[in-house]
Formats: structure tokens, C-alpha cells, sequence
């Protein structure tokens, strides 16, 4: 193996630059590339709040009125901040659970499904536990149980996916509805609390099996938890082999055969990775927030998260930002209800444009010479 | 369409064009006499393209004229060229899988009625054809027919809409042989009777010389010559349109292949996306250092094999032996066994083409030692020394290291899967059509690095549809028809006439 095959021509003549003189032009290109990224999502976001205003006009309310409640409901105060970061944290964690398919080429939207499934799960759990088992043991257990149960329910879906070639959007989506079924009908039945003659619910777990705030703030731990997993999952897409390989399989299927990289279970994975993460929401929301499993479990948070999760085009580190600004349009709804007389579906109006124009925004790629490296600029 | 139509002449003037920086025409002066066959030959990036996109009006140049039939016409977009009677065939079929020929006919019309009188139709259609040198079965989806078939409809097409002057990109790269030679045969007739007047980009010598009457070489956007084809050899074409870049000489065949069978095909059986066998019982035997070529009419079950043999389709029933062992295309068995492939098209089958030239680079070895640490830590470095090392011995031409591997050429993303395939040890390798849709210089320095691996003792197994790639690399040579191994011959003693015989399933 002495002899390399160098071709004929000189090192010099390659185009192919050297030293930190490259390293700053590869910067710079990228930097440019990416801004489009950054770019088109603002613009999407800034179509969509002037269709919204318009919406607000014709049914005769001021958007400017509407900004400020925003602000104030979700930003303005620490009170109203808090509130608005801790309705993130479903928020990230539901959203994760599509960017993690997704960078395997799969458009799974079964979050909402594996959250419901997932606090219930850990709201059952918690029932022989409680009185015998010290919190911080249950918690954990319950935590488990809510990731194992999500992880199974998307995962479902992945399976499906990869050996009968079943579109995984439809069927995560169905599996959603299943999973509320299948909580609704063990809660008015035979797991309903029965003396709480309110909504149907499982027992509480009552104040010591609570997970606490985060020090110092109002804020539930499982934003911190969210945060911590958004960055533990781009570190295994982006810096691992496991990452490596679902990314490969994603960008190109034929190519991951023909490496012999395992698909299948590449594709298990990582929609077990999703359910689990969107399991873990639900049992943040049943552990922190709601105290028991019930139908409020399914909120929306789990639709919302893949909102977000496409604004963040699917980066685990950009879900944050995106999943605060959106808790804060949550958080929000209330006194925009109030104040301004409007429907409570009124938030959601704002976010299915959002999504329309942002998905229609997707075919501006590559359309502005502004964002292209100078070399591919119109190029023939 | 009482009188018959007139292939027109066709002339570009000082046409220049630039992007940016890059100056892809300076000054092209090219003259297309009326019923003529023009050859329009240069590498990759060599301006071809460019310049007949600005006759068809997909560019404005920034300079020149363009003439037809001596004057001069403004095209602004592509539909004042079809007003003006010039079209062009794109390498890719445009024509719609699922309607048959007679309806992509009629609807491709500028003209086509909102409902369609079929009776009508069909008449004028038959009518029509009655006229043409070829023909095509007018009630099949497009979708059942084979490429020539759709080449043909697609030359149709453009005649059908009443265009005289025909641009053909690269016609040949989705042919068999036969089916070229027929088609450029039957334009050729048709040009020197002027009814046509055709302009074809090319990257065959074979066929300029057997069909074209004038040639013009374009190199780095300037046009380096030209003239009546005959005139010049092709060494000295070939001269033109590489300039001083040196090209590879074609590999030696060294030692002949050693005795004992690596690779072992036997009794293979996969299914083809419809799901009936095309692959059919097929058996072969390739020695180390043994080059064995698949010849094939498309469509036979080649590509069903190499997708079989390198893990992209189940194999319903047979065995795969490599050293006497039983080999399963999963990624343990590719690096145990040492096997290596080039599949047909890399863009769509070797790589992913938005990572990373030095990610793309890196398939092979990314979850090993030293680009993975504890089995599944990357570092990037390992990956970027890697990619620069291969870059630079495999000369491929990329802005560095971290640009997606999709803005490279045909020619470069080939050589970068070909850096990483064959940059190790390779006992086994699987090569598939490789040197498809690439420039003069790519294919001879791809077919001297095949060479080279089964000089080397590699047992290479090479599918291709391009017979005159397997008689020069071939040591034994399979023509596989029905999907099995039809007629199984020495390439010493092979005979070109045998072996279109038994492509053609006599």
C-alpha cells in the first residue's frame, strides 16, 4: 500500500484552502450559510403576526392591545416570566420529541399521545407507592415508568414505520387519540378517584409526592430537566457515532444500507427517544403541576411542541428560546381572554399561522443569492 | 403542417456570461449550419451548458447575439425558444411516469384544450407518426417503457411540438448502446434530409465521430476549436478539451487474476419494487484480482443485484460466499470481509448530500478508532485530517473540507466516494455503472483506480450498461439477462456482435 493513487496533478492545484486563513473563511461561510436559518423563521414569524393583526382587525380588536397582554401575561413581570418558563418546559420536551425523529427523516407528531400515556402511567404508579415508598425514590420510578410508556408509544410508531413501511405521521398521530382514549377510559372507570366527585381523575399523590420547585424561583424542575435533555440530545446527534448514523440515515436512506448501518433499529431509537422525552413532560405535568392524571393532561402541549420543534428546525439548542417564547403566548392566553374578550382559541389561530406560513416558508431556501457563499452564488 | 418543416441554422455571436466572479462564457461564437449534426464537447464546468442555456433563455448573456436561420432573434425565456422552434432533451426524462406516450404527447401542446377530443387526438397523432422515423407504443404508461423508449418519446415530443432545431443533453448516458446508435442514427437521417437540425453535448468520441459532422470544443468558458469531425483525432479533441490538465493513462493489466474464488454469488433471488424476482437464480464466481463485468441490456435485474449484494434489498433466497464464508451485507461483514462499492449515481446512493464533504468522507470509519473514542465518542478532527489527506490524494476539488458534498460536481462527488471506498484494504468490490453522466478525464481516472484495486488482488465485480467500459476492464465477461448470468465469456476472446446477441435475450 506504498504507492498512494495521486492523479496526476500537483497539491497546489487544489482549490482546497490551508491554515487559519481557512479556518476563518470556513467560518464566515458558515456563519452566512446559517444566518438564512435564523432568517426565513423570524420572517415567517413576522408574515404571520400581520396576517394575526389583520385577523385581530376584522373582528374588531387592537393588536397593539394584544401585544402588550402578551408582554405583560408572559414577559413583563418575574411573576408572569416564571409562569411563562414553566409552561416551556412541556413545551421542550414535547417539541424534543419531534426534533429527534425528525433528524432521522421522520415527522413523528404523536408527542401529545406519549405525554397523556406517560403522566398517567405515573400517576398509576405512584398509587401502590405512596405512604411506602419514600418520594425520592417514587419520583424517580414514576419518571421512569412515564419515559418507558412514551418511548413504547412513539416507538410504536417507528416500528411500524420501518417494517411495514407505515407512514409514521398518521399513525403517531392516531396513536395520540388512542392514548387519550385509553387514559380516559381508565380514569371514569376503573381507576377513577372516587372521592373526588369532580372531573374524573386518578388519587393524587398529595404534597409530599410533588416534585418542588426549582430554588429561588416558581419554577417546577422540569424545565431544568428539559434544558439538561436538550442539551445531553444534541450532544448525541451531533458528537456521537449514534447521532452520526441516524443522521446518515435520515439524509439518505440508500446510503445508510449500503454501510450496512443498522436502519431498524436506528429508527426504534430514536422514536423511543421522542416518546420518552414527551413521557417525561407528562410526568412533569402530572408530578409538578396537576397533582393527578386526568383529561387535562392533554392540553395541547404536545401539538404546540412540534411547532415549535420546526421554528427551531429541529436543533435541540434552539428549542429553549423558541419553546419560552411560545410558553409565553400560553401563559398569556388567560389575560388576553379576559381583558380582551376573545375566545381561548384565540392562541391558537396565532399558532396554526405561525405553522402554515412557516411551512409555506420552507421553499424560500436557497432563494436569496444574500445568504449563499460566494463560490456557489449563481452558479450555472 | 401542410408543407414539411425545416431544420433552421443556428448561430451564437461573441456570447459572454458571467456569475459573479466566475466567467462561465467569454465570447462563444458557435455556427450550426441548417441540417447539420453539431457536436458540442468540453469537460465538466466547461461552459456547455451555460451556453445552451442562454440559446434556450434560461440566462440572459450579457454579451452577444444569437441567429436563426442568419437572424437575429431576442430569447428572453424558454417559451420564446419553443415559439422560435429550438428544444431541448435534458439528460433527465421530463415526461409524466404515469400517463402513456399518447397523452404526455397531447399535453406537453402549449395549445392542449381543456377537454380533449381523444378520437380526434389519436388520429392526428397516428398521422403524425406516420411521418417519424421512429416510434413508440402510443397506449403504455410511460412508466412501463424502457429508457430508449422514453428517449425516443421525448425526440418526439420536441417534433411533435413543431421544434426544428434540437438540443440534446448528454442523450446517451440512459441508453444501451444499441438504442444510441439507433437514435443518433435516425437524427442524423433526419438532419441530413434537413428536417432537423441537432445540437448535442457530448462526452463520447465513439458517437461524435460515428454520427456528428461538426464538433466545437469549449474549455473554462472560451471556445478552443472546433470543426469538421474526421479531420481530427480523437487525441487531439481530447487535447481541446482538457488543455494541459494531464490525464491518467489507462491502467495496465498486470498479472493475471490468482487461482481460488473470493467472491461467490449462488443461486441469488431478490425482488424488484413490484415485487416479482428480477433477480433470478443469478450465479457467479470472481477470483482476487479478477475484474468480472455484468453486461446488460437496463432493466435485466443489474441494479437489483448490486442493491442486493450491497444491503439496500432483501435477498429473498441464495448465498453470498466470500473466502468460502457466508457473507451478510451488514457493516460487520463489509469491514471483516472487506467490501467495497461505487453504486451508480453516489449522490443519491453513497452519500448524504447535505453533510460535509469530510463527514461524507468519513461513513467508513466514523464509529472507529481514531474518529470514535469508547466506540462512540466523535472527535471531529480525526474526521477533518482524514478528509484533507484523501482530498488532496484523490484530487478532488472542493472549497474545503466542511461544504456540503451536493455543491460539488458529478466528477468530484465520485472521487470523494471513491477516495473513501477504495482508500483502504479491499478484497471485495462492487462497482455499479461508475462512470455515469462524468467528463472525459473523471473516467479515465476512475477506471484506472478500479484497475488498480484488481492489480491490487481486489475480486471486483463491475455492472455496467456501458459495453465499451466492460470490454476494456474486464477480465471475464457475464451478460445477465432475465436475471440470471445468460452467456459467460473471456474478454480475450469476446466478441462484441456474441454478446449483443445475448443481451438482446437470443
Amino acid at each position: 500500500m506504498s504507492d498512494a493513487p495521486a492523479t496526476a496533478k500537483s497539491a497546489s492545484d487544489l482549490t482546497q484552502p490551508v491554515g487559519p486563513e481557512a479556518a476563518r473563511s470556513d467560518w464566515a461561510l458558515r456563519l452566512r450559510v446559517n444566518s438564512e436559518y435564523v432568517a426565513i423563521p423570524l420572517l415567517a414569524i413576522a408574515i404571520a403576526a400581520a396576517l394575526f393583526a389583520l385577523f385581530l382587525l376584522a373582528i374588531g380588536k387592537s393588536p397593539v392591545d394584544f401585544v402588550s397582554y402578551i408582554w405583560r401575561g408572559g414577559f413583563g413581570t418575574a411573576f408572569s416570566f416564571q409562569n411563562t418558563l414553566q409552561r416551556s418546559a412541556p413545551l421542550i420536551l414535547t417539541a424534543l420529541a419531534v426534533a429527534i425523529p425528525a433528524r432521522i427523516g421522520l415527522i413523528m407528531i404523536g408527542g401529545e399521545g406519549a405525554l397523556v400515556l406517560g403522566g398517567f402511567a405515573a400517576a398509576v404508579l405512584a398509587i401502590p407507592m405512596i405512604g411506602v415508598l419514600p418520594p425520592l425514590v417514587a419520583l424517580p420510578l414514576m419518571a421512569a415508568m412515564a419515559m418507558i410508556v412514551g418511548g413504547f408509544w412513539v416507538g410504536v410508531a417507528g416500528f411500524l414505520r420501518y417494517a411495514r413501511g407505515v407512514n409514521e405521521t398518521i399513525s403517531s398521530l392516531l396513536l395520540t387519540y388512542i392514548g387519550i382514549a385509553i387514559m380516559n377510559f381508565f380514569v371514569e372507570g376503573a381507576l377513577r378517584d372516587l372521592s373526588n366527585p369532580n372531573k374524573p381523575s386518578t388519587r393524587p399523590l398529595g404534597d409530599a409526592y410533588m416534585v418542588g420547585k426549582i430554588p429561588g424561583t416558581d419554577v417546577h424542575w422540569g424545565f431544568a430537566f428539559g434544558i439538561l435533555l436538550c442539551i445531553l440530545l444534541y450532544l448525541l446527534l451531533e458528537r456521537t457515532t449514534f447521532g452520526f448514523a441516524a443522521r446518515v440515515t435520515g439524509g439518505n436512506y440508500r446510503a445508510a444500507l449500503a454501510q450496512g448501518l443498522p436502519v431498524g433499529k436506528l429508527i426504534v431509537a430514536c422514536s423511543c427517544i421522542a416518546g420518552a422525552c414527551a413521557g417525561l413532560a407528562g410526568f412533569f405535568e402530572v408530578a409538578a403541576i396537576q397533582g393527578r392524571a386526568n383529561a387535562s393532561l392533554a392540553a395541547g402541549y404536545g401539538f404546540t411542541g412540534i411547532l415549535v420543534s420546526f421554528l427551531a428546525r429541529h436543533n435541540p439548542l434552539v428549542i429553549p428560546p423558541v419553546a419560552i417564547l411560545f410558553g409565553g403566548i400560553v401563559a398569556a392566553g388567560g389575560l388576553i381572554q379576559r381583558r380582551m374578550g376573545l375566545p381561548d382559541a384565540t392562541v391558537q389561530v396565532l399558532e396554526g399561522l405561525i405553522f402554515v406560513v412557516l411551512l409555506t416558508s420552507e421553499t424560500l431556501y436557497g432563494r436569496f443569492s444574500i445568504f449563499k457563499p460566494p463560490a456557489a452564488r449563481d452558479r450555472p | 403542417m401542410s408543407h414539411p418543416a425545416r431544420g433552421p441554422s443556428l448561430e451564437t455571436v461573441g456570447m459572454s456570461k458571467h456569475f459573479g466572479a466566475l466567467k462561465a462564457l467569454q465570447d462563444v461564437s458557435v455556427s450550426v449550419p441548417a441540417g447539420s449534426f453539431h457536436a458540442l464537447l468540453g469537460e465538466n464546468g466547461a461552459g456547455k451548458s451555460t451556453l445552451v442555456k442562454c440559446i434556450m433563455g434560461f440566462y440572459t448573456p450579457d454579451r452577444g447575439k444569437l441567429l436563426i436561420d442568419g437572424a437575429e432573434v431576442a430569447v428572453r425565456n424558454p417559451r420564446d425558444a419553443q415559439a422560435l422552434g429550438v428544444g431541448m432533451v435534458y439528460q433527465h426524462f421530463t415526461l409524466v411516469p404515469a400517463l402513456t406516450a399518447a397523452e404526455n404527447l397531447v399535453v406537453s401542446r402549449a395549445d392542449a384544450p381543456a377537454f380533449i377530443d381523444w378520437r380526434k387526438e389519436r388520429k392526428a397523432l397516428e398521422a403524425f407518426l406516420e411521418r417519424m422515423p421512429f416510434r413508440v407504443p402510443l397506449d403504455r404508461p410511460v412508466s412501463g417503457l424502457a429508457a430508449g423508449e422514453k428517449q425516443k418519446l421525448e425526440i418526439l415530443k420536441l417534433l411533435y411540438l413543431d421544434q426544428r432545431f434540437l438540443i440534446l443533453d448528454e442523450p446517451t448516458s440512459v441508453l444501451t448502446p444499441g438504442e444510441a446508435d439507433e437514435i443518433l442514427g435516425l437524427l442524423r437521417e433526419m438532419a441530413h434530409r434537413g428536417e432537423i437540425t441537432v445540437a448535442m453535448i457530448s462526452h463520447k468520441f465513439r458517437e461524435v465521430e460515428a454520427f456528428c459532422d461538426d464538433f466545437t470544443v469549449l474549455r473554462r468558458g472560451q471556445r478552443v476549436g472546433g470543426g469538421k469531425v474526421g479531420a481530427v483525432s480523437t487525441r487531439e479533441m481530447a487535447a481541446m478539451m482538457i488543455g494541459d490538465a494531464v490525464v491518467r493513462p489507462s491502467a495496465a493489466r498486470a498479472k493475471a487474476p490468482k487461482n481460488g474464488v473470493t467472491l461467490e454469488v449462488a443461486g441469488l433471488f431478490a425482488a424488484n419494487d413490484e415485487g416479482r424476482d428480477s433477480v433470478n437464480g443469478f450465479d457467479i464466481k470472481v477470483k482476487a484480482g479478477e475484474i468480472v463485468g455484468i453486461a446488460g441490456v437496463s432493466g435485466n435485474g443489474q441494479s437489483e443485484l448490486v442493491e442486493a449484494l450491497s444491503g439496500q434489498r432483501p435477498i429473498k433466497l441464495g448465498q453470498v460466499l466470500i473466502h468460502d464464508q457466508n457473507f451478510e451485507p451488514t457493516r460487520d461483514h463489509f469491514d471483516r470481509f472487506k467490501v467495497f462499492g461505487l453504486p451508480e449515481e453516489p449522490l443519491k446512493n453513497a452519500s448524504v448530500p447535505n453533510m460535509s464533504v469530510a463527514e461524507n468522507m468519513a461513513f467508513r470509519k466514523f464509529d472507529k478508532v481514531p474518529m470514535a473514542r469508547l466506540g462512540f465518542w466523535m472527535s471531529r478532527e480525526p474526521i477533518r485530517a482524514e478528509a484533507r489527506e484523501l482530498i488532496a490524494r484523490y484530487n478532488v476539488k472542493t472549497p474545503s473540507t466542511e461544504t456540503p458534498i451536493r455543491d460539488l460536481s458529478g466528477g468530484n462527488v465520485q472521487r470523494a466516494i471513491l477516495a473513501r471506498e477504495l482508500s483502504g484494504d479491499v478484497d471485495v468490490l462492487i462497482v455499479a455503472n461508475p462512470c455515469f453522466g462524468l467528463d472525459f478525464a473523471s473516467v479515465a481516472d476512475i477506471r484506472a483506480q478500479i484497475m488498480e484495486q484488481r492489480n491490487r488482488g481486489a475480486a471486483v465485480l463491475l455492472v455496467s450498461e456501458d459495453l465499451d467500459e466492460i470490454l476494456e476492464l474486464s477480465d471475464r465477461i457475464a451478460v445477465m439477462s432475465g436475471g440470471k448470468v445468460a452467456y459467460l465469456t473471456d474478454a480475450a476472446g469476446a466478441d462484441r456482435t456474441t454478446i449483443g446477441r445475448h443481451m438482446a435475450g437470443h
